[in-house]
């Protein structure tokens, strides 16, 4: 499954993190690792991009890259 | 001495620059780095920091992170202060490890521990530092906590160029394997072009060309190295991207659970949620957004905007009058009294009257900004914006356009990609702004008495869809490249501080009065010149025999194909640019008949349409050419506006033609 089909509020964990270059980086780098744990909070009224929250923070990214973004949900 | 302050957006870098130096800033360029950065001098000394751009990473992706990069490796300041917000520590410490790779004195700044502190956290500061290796200083720039604590450690760092202890952060493995071996290989070469060798080695691994390119390695080095890299890959099962920053976090997260006892849902954080309930609510998000620009256009350019800029129009002129008048009395020669009057003057009370407008607007948007709120106009209006190839953010120049172009092209500053910002200014001007409805009204007056409406707001969309049209050819060509990818921190709603209000405020005047005086004085007196003398210099009484009207003359075939190709109407778009409105003067004065039998029906609205997207004015040319911080671009701009211009006058001349 990946990041954009989670369901809102169902913690789950980052397995793989997919894409290249630049965007990949920046993904990485704002702290989408595996092992991670994200949750979906809500989407925007547009239902694109989604918020989401990782190590206590709140992030924002489009759907195009939650696609990139590999989750396994956690019971 | 010189420090350099860094940290990641929303991190509270500007309430503590602000702190720091209070109104003593500056802004100005430094050899080495393309764009100006802003500087000050730290209160009770003279020592100077230099604010560089909020980012996430060193790595140098975007122009913004390139900045920093080249400034702190080429102008070598004297300590590095690097803000961290300590709501927020694991990810803000990411870009700390990247920094302390690049072995200069640096201080970390522990910022909002109040907030840490009234939400039950707490953070050990003398075991955080030891396991940095870098002296950690707890503040609260918003409460200007622990500020002169701050600058005194890092005086002290700096004057005894204390080196960060810790600069490894991998424990054993592949990739510590991998970066002992290439930082082996890389030691003598980063010495000699004076870097520091862990900082190369990580580039290295990461592939970047430049410091391949510094470092001056052979070929024979650069096969060994790749391979140490493919080896550490296929060991940890991770490209080289993952593994290094999966190495950073791991280390991040094990100095937290040492040092860092989080603290619990923070009081913030829920009361974030329960605004965003509202405010970015499904149906709701929308209409309030609509509901908060109108209520601020409403402002700036209704009563309020209106009475101040009225009123200070009205000291303007009575401060023109009074140096006329003195100027009369004296007997001094006409034509310098021309000069000093409707020259200089002239101009100087144009730079003037924009300023009661960008004072009351950046009020507004610097509460939009600090209260967190234009993070959520990004997010809800993102997908609306990202169909012409730009992101959430640029709604709001765009809004403001339709007001003036002049601040509108100033808001751009907070845009998050240099390639939005470009490419926003650029398309920005097309927004018809306030000071062209006079001439529409000039205009429909005349020829479309039956639909006045019909044309307005024919006028105001078709600026609209040439932006978006450009927009998007552009994104096919110009503006390819990269993309910086829309990840952006959602930070919590706060209180607006009034001090960084004002001093926004204060900044944007001072910055445009400063920035714009040169180009719109010298502008104004150009034209002035140019409407006062003919070819021989001598002064003329019929504006027709003026060099403006000879150039007029020779610049006709150039209009004639749009239609209106009468030096008059040429004379009166190039007086145009020193304010819109002037081009209805222009017109009563040199046209004392009325414009009807000059113009068809056809050509009259061609000559709309030139006049909706040609450079705005002189005051606009003057904040892009601050924005772009290039000359030629700017030159660039103006050209291809009038291009673009020209191009849709004359298609809607040629379609009027066929149905009118």
């Amino acid at each position: 499954m990946t990041l954009d089909q989670l369901e809102i509020g169902k913690p789950a964990i980052i397995t793989k993190v997919n894409g290249n270059g630049v965007l990949r980086c920046r993904l990485l780098e704002m702290g989408l690792i595996p092992e991670t744990v994200v949750e979906v909070v809500k989407t925007a009224p547009l239902k694109d991009p989604i918020e989401i929250t990782l190590r206590s923070y709140v992030l924002t990214i489009r759907l195009e890259e939650a696609q990139l973004i590999e989750v396994q949900e956690v019971e | 001495m010189i420090y350099a302050l860094v940290g990641n957006q929303n991190s509270g870098k500007t309430t503590l620059f602000n702190a720091l130096t209070g109104s003593n800033q500056h802004v100005g360029n430094f050899p080495g780095v393309t764009v100006e950065q802003k500087y000050g001098i730290i209160k009770g000394t003279n020592y100077q920091v230099v604010d560089l751009p909020g980012i996430y990473s060193i790595r140098p992706y975007s122009n913004e992170e390139i900045i920093t990069r080249d400034f702190i490796l080429k102008n070598n300041p004297d300590a590095i202060i690097n803000i961290v917000d300590a709501m927020n520590i694991e990810r803000n410490l990411y870009l700390t490890l990247q920094l302390l790779e690049l072995r200069k004195p640096t201080v970390v700044a522990l910022n909002m521990m109040d907030e840490v502190r009234a939400n039950n956290g707490s953070i050990n500061i003398e075991l955080l530092s030891d396991l940095l290796g870098v002296p950690v200083v707890p503040i609260s720039a918003i409460k200007e906590e622990g500020i002169s604590e701050l600058i005194r450690v890092v005086e002290e760092t700096a004057k005894k160029k204390r080196i960060p202890k810790i600069y490894d952060f991998c424990k054993p493995g592949p990739v510590h394997r991998c970066i002992h071996a290439i930082s082996h290989i890389v030691e003598d070469h980063a010495d000699e072009a004076d870097v520091s060798a862990r900082y190369a080695t990580m580039q290295i691994i990461l592939d970047d060309q430049n410091i391949m390119d510094l470092l001056k390695l052979d070929e024979n080095k650069i096969e060994i190295i790749k391979s140490h890299v493919e080896e550490m890959e296929n060991e940890r099962g991770l490209d080289c991207e993952a593994a290094i920053a999966d190495m950073r976090y791991k280390f991040i997260e094990n100095v937290c659970n040492q040092a860092v006892s989080k603290p619990e849902k923070s009081k913030e954080r829920t009361r974030s949620v329960n605004i965003d309930k509202i405010l970015t609510h499904k149906y709701f998000a929308i209409p309030i957004f609509a509901i908060i620009i109108t209520t601020i256009f409403w402002i700036t350019f209704g009563p309020l905007g209106t009475f101040l800029a009225d009123n200070f129009e009205i000291i303007i002129d009575s401060g023109i009058d009074i140096v006329n008048a003195f100027l009369t009395d004296y007997g001094i020669n006409e034509i310098v009294k021309s000069l000093i009057v409707d020259g200089i003057l002239a101009g100087v009370g144009s730079v003037l009257s924009f300023l009661p407008l960008i004072l009351i607007l950046f009020f507004f948007l610097s509460i939009l900004e600090d209260t967190g709120y234009m993070a959520r106009i990004a997010f809800v209006m993102d997908k609306l914006l990202r169909k012409i190839g730009l992101s959430g953010k640029s709604i709001v120049p765009f809004l403001i356009g339709f007001g003036c172009t002049v601040p509108a092209v100033m808001a751009t500053r907070t845009l998050p990609s240099e390639r939005d910002r470009k490419l926003t200014i650029l398309l920005v001007p097309f927004m018809s702004c306030t000071a062209k409805i006079p001439i529409y009204a000039f205009f429909t007056d005349y020829f479309f008495v039956e639909h006045k409406a019909l044309i307005m707001t024919g006028l105001y969309f078709g600026g609209i869809i040439t932006a978006v049209i450009i927009s998007t050819i552009f994104n096919k060509i110009a503006f390819k490249g990269n993309p910086i990818p829309f990840v952006m921190e959602m930070p919590n709603y706060r209180l607006p501080g009034i001090k960084s209000v004002i001093l926004l405020m204060w900044d944007k005047a001072k910055d445009f009065i400063q920035r714009a005086f040169t180009i719109i004085v010298s502008a104004t007196i150009l034209v002035w010149f140019l409407q006062s003398f003919d070819l021989r210099f001598n002064v003329v009484e019929d504006a027709s025999l003026s060099i403006l009207g000879s150039l007029g003359k020779l610049m006709e075939p150039i209009f004639k194909p749009l239609g209106f190709g009468d030096y008059r109407f040429v004379t009166a778009l190039v007086t145009g640019l020193i304010a819109k409105e002037t081009v209805v003067s222009t017109l009563e004065v040199l046209i004392p008949t009325g414009i009807t039998t000059l113009l068809t029906t056809a050509s009259a609205l061609s000559f709309l349409t030139f006049t909706l997207l040609y450079t705005p004015c002189f005051a606009a040319i003057a904040a892009i050419r601050r924005e772009m911080g290039s000359a030629v671009k700017t030159i660039g701009i103006v050209i291809f506006q009038i291009a673009v211009a020209w191009v849709v006058a004359f298609t809607v001349y040629q379609i009027a033609g066929v149905f009118i």
